[in-house]
């Protein structure tokens, strides 16, 4: 039997839904709610310099690719897969849509990642 | 006796938005919001690479109420990520025996979620310290 | 699942109740058409039991499939209120409201009223060569293989399936893809590549790492909730993604194929 490609797509899916497990609603809570109301959260927390200086370093930058990436690839497999349990499309075409949208979105993240410069 | 015509029923087209199918959709709805999140985060990026004008634009939108909601919206989303993700992960994983006794998929779930609250903890607390 | 908690009756139950039971006559019926029988009953009749009173009493053309009336044979298998059930073990006092609706087991032709079609099915579990194979041959006289609690706690649950296929109409990719392998398969599959003595993984594997193998399933885990066996097949073909996705990348790594 020909072998599925999706082990391609499901090792990603993985390891950015363990991610986004134990860090996601940590994540969500301070970049999204308690750093723009300033709970809990100083007010530099989120400041330019403090995240140029995050984004500058080469770990920094790890960081946020490893996060970025892998939560658009764990969401690109769930959208596929969902788009085809509604029969919106076939598997090739919802594959090339969901898949290559989260190839051009990491590439843009890193280009991004090494337009922040060092 | 008549010859064989069995008879194929059609396909229910929305079965993904009835019980007891609407859980898994929403479920992986969930799974969707992440890779908004990602993308809120990208932008931000993308506002930094673009200079300290851009930047505070991002800001000034991660401060808006739309955001504050869309915000509530994606923790729940993650939580409810969380909570569906460890009930399937032993799933995932062969019968686990150890000491020569099964150990029951509930325990393995408990076992994630607890990681799941002491990573929760540990970036709160790394989020603090670095109060200036 | 409701155990005989009570055999009295619980408040006032309806002297009879109506089945709406989906028939269907090849040659006299373009498609399937509801049909209502009233039945009288009692606290502790099943629905096959209520089939059956039909059958004998009322109209004598029903047609089900059925044998042992105690959940181990798996033929009675059909939706009861939308749901795959047992009907030997869905009882009518579970209908308060007085109406069942009774269907053909979802996901596979119907044949005639209630029977559906099972060769496919079989195909599929004879397909996954449902035998042990030994790792090294081994003779009578070097006697009985031994095995303890803990090797077969390993994938004793798988072995307890009655090819019932209530999963099959739980699955909905099993639906859109009549060629998924399908959660019984794959449990009876992982039956034997969890058993210590077998040493057939790899040609069973070939048939796991398909698209219509293990990649057909989304996790949706209704079929482990249908099972009246706790089978657990959403545990066979999802730890079989995680082997096939590990093969994928590892195989020509020294040890092989996983």
């Amino acid at each position: 039997m020909k072998r599925a490609i999706a082990p391609v797509f499901w090792l990603p899916f993985g390891a950015g839904g363990v991610i986004a497990a134990l860090i996601g609603p940590a994540l969500v809570l301070i970049t999204g709610i308690a750093a723009p109301l300033g709970i809990g959260i100083g007010p530099d927390f989120m400041s330019f310099a403090r995240a140029q200086a995050f984004a500058h370093h080469p770990l920094g930058k790890l960081v946020l690719l490893a996060i970025i990436a892998l939560f658009v690839w764990h969401g690109a497999e769930r959208i596929y897969l969902t788009l085809h349990d509604m029969h919106l499309a076939s598997k090739p075409a919802l594959a090339w849509l969901c898949y290559g949208a989260a190839g051009v979105i990491t590439i843009v993240t890193v280009i991004a990642l090494l337009a922040v410069g060092f | 006796m008549s010859a064989p015509r069995p008879y194929t029923r059609p396909i229910d087209p929305q079965w993904w938005a009835r019980p007891p199918y609407l859980a898994y959709t929403v479920r992986e709805a969930a799974g969707a919001a992440i890779a908004l999140y990602a993308l809120i985060l990208l932008w931000g990026v993308i506002a930094l690479a673009r200079g300290a004008a851009a930047y505070e634009a991002w800001l000034g939108f991660l401060r808006s109420p739309l955001s504050l909601l869309l915000h509530v919206i994606l923790l729940a989303a993650m939580l409810l990520h969380v909570w569906t993700w460890f009930r399937i992960m032993p799933k995932t994983m062969p019968r686990l025996v150890i000491g020569g006794q099964y150990v029951p998929q509930a325990r393995i779930t408990a076992g994630g979620l607890a990681v799941a609250a002491a990573g929760f903890i540990v970036v709160l607390l790394l989020a603090l310290w670095v109060r200036p | 699942m409701p155990l005989d908690e009570s055999r009295e009756p619980q408040g006032e139950l309806p002297k009879e109740i109506i089945l709406n039971v989906l028939r269907y006559r090849p040659g006299a019926d373009e498609k399937p058409v509801p049909q209502s029988y009233r039945v009288p009953f009692t606290a502790d009749m099943s629905v096959l039991q209520a089939l059956q009173y039909v059958k004998d009493h009322v109209d004598g053309s029903l047609t089900f499939r059925w044998s042992c009336r105690m959940a181990i044979c798996g033929s009675c298998g059909m939706m009861i209120n939308g749901e795959p059930r047992l009907a030997c073990m869905t009882f009518l006092r579970e209908f308060p409201e007085g109406t069942v609706e009774v269907e053909a087991l979802r996901n596979f032709p119907i044949e005639r009223d209630l029977v559906v079609t099972v060769a496919d099915f079989v195909r599929k579990i004879a397909s996954i060569y449902p035998y042990l194979i030994p790792k090294t041959p081994r003779s009578l006289a070097e006697g009985e293989y031994l095995q303890t609690p803990a090797e077969l706690a390993r994938y004793e649950p798988f072995s307890d399936c009655i090819n019932c296929m209530l999963c099959y109409a739980a699955c909905p990719q099993f639906a859109e893809n009549p060629d998924f392998i399908g959660p019984g398969a794959m449990a009876l599959l992982q039956r034997y590549n969890g058993d210590s003595r077998d040493g057939g993984s790899a040609r069973r594997m070939e048939l796991v790492h398909g698209e219509n193998g293990a990649w057909s399933c989304t996790a949706v885990g209704y079929c482990s909730e249908v099972c009246p066996k706790a089978v657990d097949p959403a545990n066979a073909v999802n730890q079989n993604k995680t082997r096939s996705a590990l093969d994928f990348f590892l195989r020509w790594l020294p040890g092989g194929s996983r």
